[in-house]
């Protein structure tokens, strides 16, 4: 039954995703309500799916590797509603879709829902840690998918071809801004998800912890580089492609870890 | 009763005859004289056309003598060599679609068109000009014309090399209102742009050319402040929006003097316009980071590409006026039918009178 409700809500990112690639084709791509109502259904199925399978195991669902996919596409689906208001919703809605669907995908085709055959105790700081950490995720996503869109605009400005959705992207200058914003509310919320961490009443695998640091290094540099205007904008955006692949394969190695000690 | 549009335009005439027929304040009233119940006339600078209402035929030189007889009387006699076109009830339909739709005008998409036919019928209404039949043929053109622009791209991007220039600079800083503008020399073109930019909130300007006079000049035309030309490099490290148009033979902007000028505005993006042949700016300087160059040619091959994609459109344009036509017809048709036996005419429903009446 919740995985019913989870095809429904990848189906509904995936009509998103179809229109805005038949709008592409025909060069006439104009964001409008579809994505957004798709969007928003999609975002409705998913906190539908994780409010009945965290009824079921009593705890926040982040026990496996689906789950986590799971909470990390419906925290990128989140934040960009809180965010892609200010930024276009509709259009930023035709990148983040496509990155939700393949998250849900992913989670609804590989073998990774292993249900636990002992139920696990419920532990708040665990699970504080864990959803900060993967909201934090959802942002930097967020981050990386306006960064697809500052490159995507830079190059057709250098290169003088404007595809049609060029004019329908927002400005280089706003766009660096929504960047800058989303990687500030990202490292703070991950610095939070990392600090928590070491309060959770569990040791903590040190290679998870020198991954996290490692990650939480990377993102703070490119702020510094920001800060300090040693980096221009472009590699920025470039960085926070690289800084979210980092971060998945690390989230990725955590999960599987976990997973395969059996001990979350 | 018959729907008829009459007309010409710069399909069919220049300009001069244009002008000559571009009707006046009381043509709606001497073309109701005519025999017209409702009439409108709709004159712009490309345009000069009649839509018109009536019970009985009202032939193409009675309305042309109409819109003579309020500009210039001595000028009748030439009325019936004009190439003035008509369309008749259902193609009267369409052609006022494609007209408000822009896709009949001389730049394929511009929407100034629209503003121009509202403008039209507000006037024509106000007079009393305009009874049921025009109110509702207006109103489903104006429909026609924002669901054709919303539903395809037929306006999409400038066609002309300043409003692109202004449009990039919006893509790139979004409101121009906070940016920083340098003109180098004091060209006509320049000036345009700058004007252009001025429009959409430019404040910040300053104008810099060999000669000084010229420069004071144009910076007192445009509102801005002159530089003295050998500053302006300088200038360029404060700047968002550069416009070059001197007549130097040689390149006065390349990597190795604008980079350092750049080196402490790496989040800021400079946008540079070199207008001038033989061209002012190295076109190397569109490699280096931030840095955004256009020449006259990439200016114009932006607009040839925006034109390309309005031309691509017209086929969707054209599908979705067909539908609003065929709909419009039938509508009006049905409702004719209805009233022609409440009152014991006979049916005009018969699809022969269709075509012809509606």
């Amino acid at each position: 039954m919740d995985r019913g409700l989870l095809i429904i809500s990848t189906i509904c990112f995936l009509a998103a995703v179809a229109r805005t690639g038949v709008a592409l084709r025909a060069g006439v791509f104009r964001p409008g309500g579809f994505n957004f109502l798709a969007i928003g259904l999609g975002f409705v199925f998913q906190t539908a799916f994780l409010s009945i399978r965290g009824h079921a195991l009593g705890r926040c669902p982040l026990t496996n590797l689906f789950e986590v996919f799971i909470f990390l596409a419906w925290s990128v689906a989140l934040i960009y509603m809180l965010v892609g208001p200010t930024y276009r919703l509709s259009l930023m809605g035709a990148f983040t879709a496509p990155l939700v669907v393949l998250l849900q995908g992913f989670a609804l085709t590989a073998p990774i829902d292993v249900r636990h055959s002992v139920k696990m105790p419920a532990n708040s700081a665990l699970e504080f840690h864990a959803s900060v950490s993967l909201i934090a995720y959802g942002t930097f996503a967020l981050a990386c998918i306006a960064g697809v869109m500052y490159l995507l605009q830079e190059r057709q400005l250098k290169t003088h071809h404007l595809h049609s959705i060029f004019y329908h992207l927002p400005p280089l200058t706003d766009l660096f801004a929504a960047i800058t914003r989303l990687l500030w509310c990202g490292f703070i919320l991950y610095t939070i998800g990392i600090v928590s961490g070491f309060f959770t009443g569990r040791p903590l695998p040190r290679i998870q912890v020198v991954a996290a640091v490692g990650v939480w290094l990377l993102y703070a540099a490119i702020l510094q580089g920001r800060y300090l205007r040693r980096i221009g904008p472009k590699r920025v955006a470039a960085l926070c492609i690289i800084g979210f692949s980092a971060a998945l394969t690390l989230l990725w190695g955590i999960t599987f870890s976990a997973q395969t000690h059996s001990v979350p | 009763m018959n729907l008829f549009c009459v007309g010409l335009s710069h399909h069919t005439a220049n300009v001069e005859t244009r002008e000559r027929f571009a009707g006046g304040a009381g043509a709606e009233s001497s073309l109701r004289k005519t025999g017209c119940v409702e009439a409108l006339v709709l004159a712009t600078c490309n345009r000069v056309e009649v839509y018109g209402a009536s019970e009985k035929r009202v032939s193409t030189d009675e309305i042309a003598h109409c819109l003579l007889q309020n500009r210039e009387v001595s000028d009748r006699g030439h009325s019936e060599a004009l190439p003035f076109y008509r369309y008749e009830a259902e193609q009267c339909v369409q052609h006022l679609f494609r007209v408000a739709s822009g896709l009949d005008s001389m730049v394929v998409g511009e929407t100034e068109i629209l503003g121009q036919t509202k403008k039209a019928y507000q006037f024509a209404r106000t007079s009393g000009a305009v009874g049921p039949c025009l109110h509702r043929l207006f109103q489903r053109a104006f429909r026609v014309a924002k669901q054709v622009r919303t539903h395809t791209e037929i306006t999409r991007g400038s066609v002309s090399v300043g409003s692109v220039a202004v449009d990039l600079a919006q893509k790139i800083f979004g409101e121009l209102g906070g940016c920083s503008v340098l003109i180098l020399g004091a060209g006509e073109t320049s000036e345009r742009t700058a004007r252009v930019l001025i429009s959409r909130g430019v404040t910040d300007l300053r104008v810099s050319n060999r000669s000084n006079d010229r420069a004071q000049e144009l910076a007192q035309r445009v509102g801005g402040k002159s530089v003295q030309f050998d500053q302006w490099p300088q200038q360029c490290s404060k700047i968002d929006i550069l416009i070059t148009s001197t007549s130097s033979e040689a390149p006065l902007l390349y990597p190795a003097n604008l980079g350092p000028l750049l080196a402490n505005r790496i989040d800021r993006p400079l946008f540079i316009i070199d207008i001038a042949v033989p061209r002012d700016v190295d076109p190397a300087v569109n490699e280096m980071e931030g840095v955004y160059l256009y020449d006259i040619d990439a200016l114009r091959s932006v607009a040839e590409q925006s034109l390309a994609v309005r031309r691509q459109q017209i086929a969707s344009a054209e599908a979705i006026i067909a539908e609003h036509v065929a709909d419009f017809v039938e509508k009006i048709s049905r409702e004719l039918s209805r009233a022609s036996r409440i009152t014991e005419h006979p049916p005009v429903a018969d699809s022969s009178l269709r075509a012809t009446q509606l």
